[in-house]
């Protein structure tokens, strides 16, 4: 267990690496330096540049250095000193912005998570144990309708049912009084309220997906012989097939959940845009259109930074439940 | 069914069968993806005639109607004296001002009768494809002056139904494009790795871990909001098929692996082998016929993919951009809640692209059950 851990966590590094380099990569696409964008959008909004600033700008992010000094000054900032860069948009340090937004934004993939596994989970083992009736053929088309639905048309949808029906808008995450308001009971309590309709929409695509694969597995395993015996031996067929044949298809929950992470937050992303939530998504989008890519680039980097560490735990959490994977057999 | 009555018949026409053959048989048992094949097929075929099956051109405005619901076409109706007469034909709308919030409201105005038909006069003469100059549309109104909006119309007064008919061209084609390049990188890349093994597989592999634990949208996003503005439509346009191809090669680079190592030790390529078959020769002869058909399945379930990532990307405004119609570009328009209340049509391009990833989907299922006709 000590190696695998160990191996695992030190093949975490290069991918965090990677993920650093594509992110400065992204901060460098846009044509022109990063002071460019923030001189035309001074200019736009009539604000005098100042010379002593922008020198200031440029010694500070390196910019007539070298590529990799310029990554080097990036990376070493964010790594040592916590220091994503400034934002011109919001004319704020990036990390002010930043801790709340990737906070709620893993908290709204996290909650979707659990709704996968709490819908996929029941409905895959009922479709395999009933076979073939009316009731699995309905959820497998839901299901595929659930893949073949884009995320943000589902909550355009929502959206439009809550405006006609009930006249609300389902967008945001908290009510007016809460938005800006310290965290609290009341505030938690009144984001329980909303949270529900991102989480739908999230995990759709999700749950679909897992409830084919549940359903699969549960029917590899249902005709083995050991169901059989479990049966030969007057086991009631509730338990003959709880006892076991469930055990082996709930692995896939586990094994799944690193994969499912990054479309979680994914589609965290674009959910947030159309729903107008205070999470990554709509910043992200805001600073991309802008060039505002200091900030642009600082939330893609966290996002795979904390998507790599949620599927480190997951892989740890699969090893400790399944020796097969921690001896390294699957 | 006389293949039961005399089994050694049907046992031999199984025994001498091709395999594209046998696959053909097993595809055909699969009823739901036989039927998505076939409608996948009739939009691409739209897609290829658009601009003779649509009544309209999609960048045509009329701003006096802006916002009109959809016309129902219909077949049946009465004359002055209550005779039943026959003949497509819809009715107009009466544009009612209200008078205190100033709103247009449209109501059905029975009086007016605008025919339609088939094979009718195209508002302004086109060119399809380039070549074949036309003026006429499949279906429309008998005088091309009079509106038709058999799906609405937007913001601007433009037909949504002419609109959405045209997106195809562009929503299917990405995806389309985009499998094409996953296609050659995939091959390339999951056959190297899947062939030599050892440490050439491990980089691959690893690469793919890489770009599959890093959030694909937001990673999409950075990548196409850095095409310049200035850029011409067709090359935005290729610029987002290769972003998204350049991530979503890794899960065919996976089934190309999958493949190369399970039949690497089969027999028949042992033997190819030592018969002193060149490399080259051994791969392409004797392993590619024996999963190309796993690939074709592969190749057809990632297309939805690239088709939703595209209309994704287009709906936030960072993917292909209007003038250009594709369904993400369509679906701008309905981005308001107030809006799509007041018109709730403008989902339709949004139906468009469930229906047909839906088609895509059940279609590629079935081909990946018939891919191993011998299971």
């Amino acid at each position: 267990m000590g190696g695998y851990i160990f191996n695992r966590v030190l093949w975490a590094v290069p991918i965090l690496f990677g993920a650093s380099v594509l992110s400065f990569a992204i901060i460098q696409l846009p044509p022109g330096d990063y002071l460019t964008a923030v001189m035309a959008s001074m200019r736009s909004t009539g604000e005098s540049v100042e010379q002593s600033q922008l020198v200031m700008l440029r010694e500070r992010y390196g910019l007539d250095d070298p590529m990799i000094v310029q990554y080097w000054k990036w990376i070493s900032g964010i790594v040592l000193r916590g220091d994503f860069g400034q934002s011109f948009i919001y004319n704020r340090p990036v990390d002010e912005l930043l801790w709340e937004r990737l906070g709620l934004t893993f908290v709204l993939a996290f909650a979707s998570m659990i709704f996968v596994w709490l819908v996929a989970f029941p409905i895959g083992v009922y479709s395999a144990m009933r076979k073939y009736s009316v009731g699995d053929y309905v959820m497998t088309f839901i299901g595929f309708l659930g893949l073949a639905t884009p995320n943000f048309l589902i909550a355009l949808i929502l959206m439009y049912v809550s405006f006609t029906v009930f006249g609300t808008s389902a967008g945001g995450l908290f009510s007016p009084e809460f938005a800006d308001a310290p965290w609290s009971w009341a505030r938690f309590w009144d984001m329980m309220g909303k949270i529900w309709i991102p989480v739908v929409v999230i995990g759709t695509a999700g749950t679909a997906s897992l409830i084919r694969i549940v359903r699969a597995n549960m029917l590899d395993e249902l005709p083995r012989p050991y169901v059989e015996a479990a049966r030969a031996r007057g086991l009631s067929e509730t338990r003959a097939t709880v006892k076991y044949p469930l055990r082996v298809a709930l692995n896939p929950f586990v094994s799944r959940l690193g994969w499912e992470l990054p479309d979680l937050v994914s589609g965290a992303t674009i959910t947030a845009i159309v729903l107008s939530l205070p999470t990554t998504g709509p910043l992200l989008l805001e600073a991309l259109l802008a060039q505002d890519m200091y900030l642009a680039g600082s939330f893609i980097f966290m996002l795979s930074v904390l998507t790599v560490i949620g599927t480190l735990l997951s892989d740890l959490l699969l090893a400790w439940l399944d020796p097969r994977v921690r001896h390294g057999l699957m | 069914m006389s293949d039961t009555t005399h089994p050694p018949a049907a046992e031999r026409r199984v025994d001498v069968a091709g395999q594209w053959t046998l696959m053909w048989w097993k595809f055909r048992r699969h009823k739901l993806a036989l039927w998505s094949g076939v409608f996948v097929l009739f939009i691409y075929v739209i897609a290829l005639f658009a601009s003779f099956v649509a009544p309209k051109d999609p960048n045509a405005y009329a701003a006096r109607y802006a916002y009109v619901p959809p016309m129902k076409v219909a077949f049946m109706d009465r004359d002055s004296e209550g005779n039943r007469t026959f003949g497509f034909h819809t009715h107009g709308w009466k544009v009612e001002t209200d008078p205190l919030t100033l709103q247009k409201n449209f109501a059905p105005d029975p009086d007016v009768r605008i025919d339609l038909r088939f094979f009718a006069p195209a508002p302004e003469p086109y060119v399809l494809w380039g070549v074949l100059p036309m003026n006429r549309v499949l279906f429309g109104p008998a005088d091309a002056t009079q509106p038709f909006y058999p799906l609405g119309a937007d913001r601007l007064g433009r037909d949504v139904y002419s609109r959405v008919i045209h997106g195809s061209q562009v929503s299917m084609t990405v995806g389309l494009v985009g499998v094409g390049i996953s296609l050659v990188l995939g091959i390339v890349l999951g056959g190297i790795s899947g062939y030599f093994g050892g440490w050439v597989d491990n980089i691959v592999q690893r690469s793919i871990e890489f770009l599959k634990s890093i959030p694909q949208i937001p990673l999409w996003m950075g990548l196409a909001a850095a095409i310049p503005a200035y850029w011409s439509p067709i090359a935005v346009y290729f610029m987002v098929t290769v972003i998204l191809s350049l991530i979503g090669w890794t899960g065919l680079a996976r089934e190309v692996r999958g493949r190369f190592l399970a039949l690497k030790s089969e027999d028949f390529v042992t033997s190819a082998r030592l018969d002193g078959c060149p490399e080259l020769r051994i791969i392409l002869r004797h392993m590619v016929p024996s999963f190309s058909s796993h690939i074709i399945a592969t190749l057809t379930l990632a297309v939805p993919t690239m088709i939703l990532a595209e209309t994704a990307l287009s709906f936030l405004g960072i993917g292909l951009r209007p003038p250009v119609v594709s369904w993400g570009v369509l679906m701008q328009e309905a981005q308001n809640v107030r809006t799509i209340a007041t018109a709730p049509w403008l989902f339709a391009p949004g139906v468009a692209v469930v229906v047909t990833v839906l088609a895509l989907n059940f279609f590629g299922d079935g081909l990946r059950d018939a891919a191993d006709p011998y299971a």
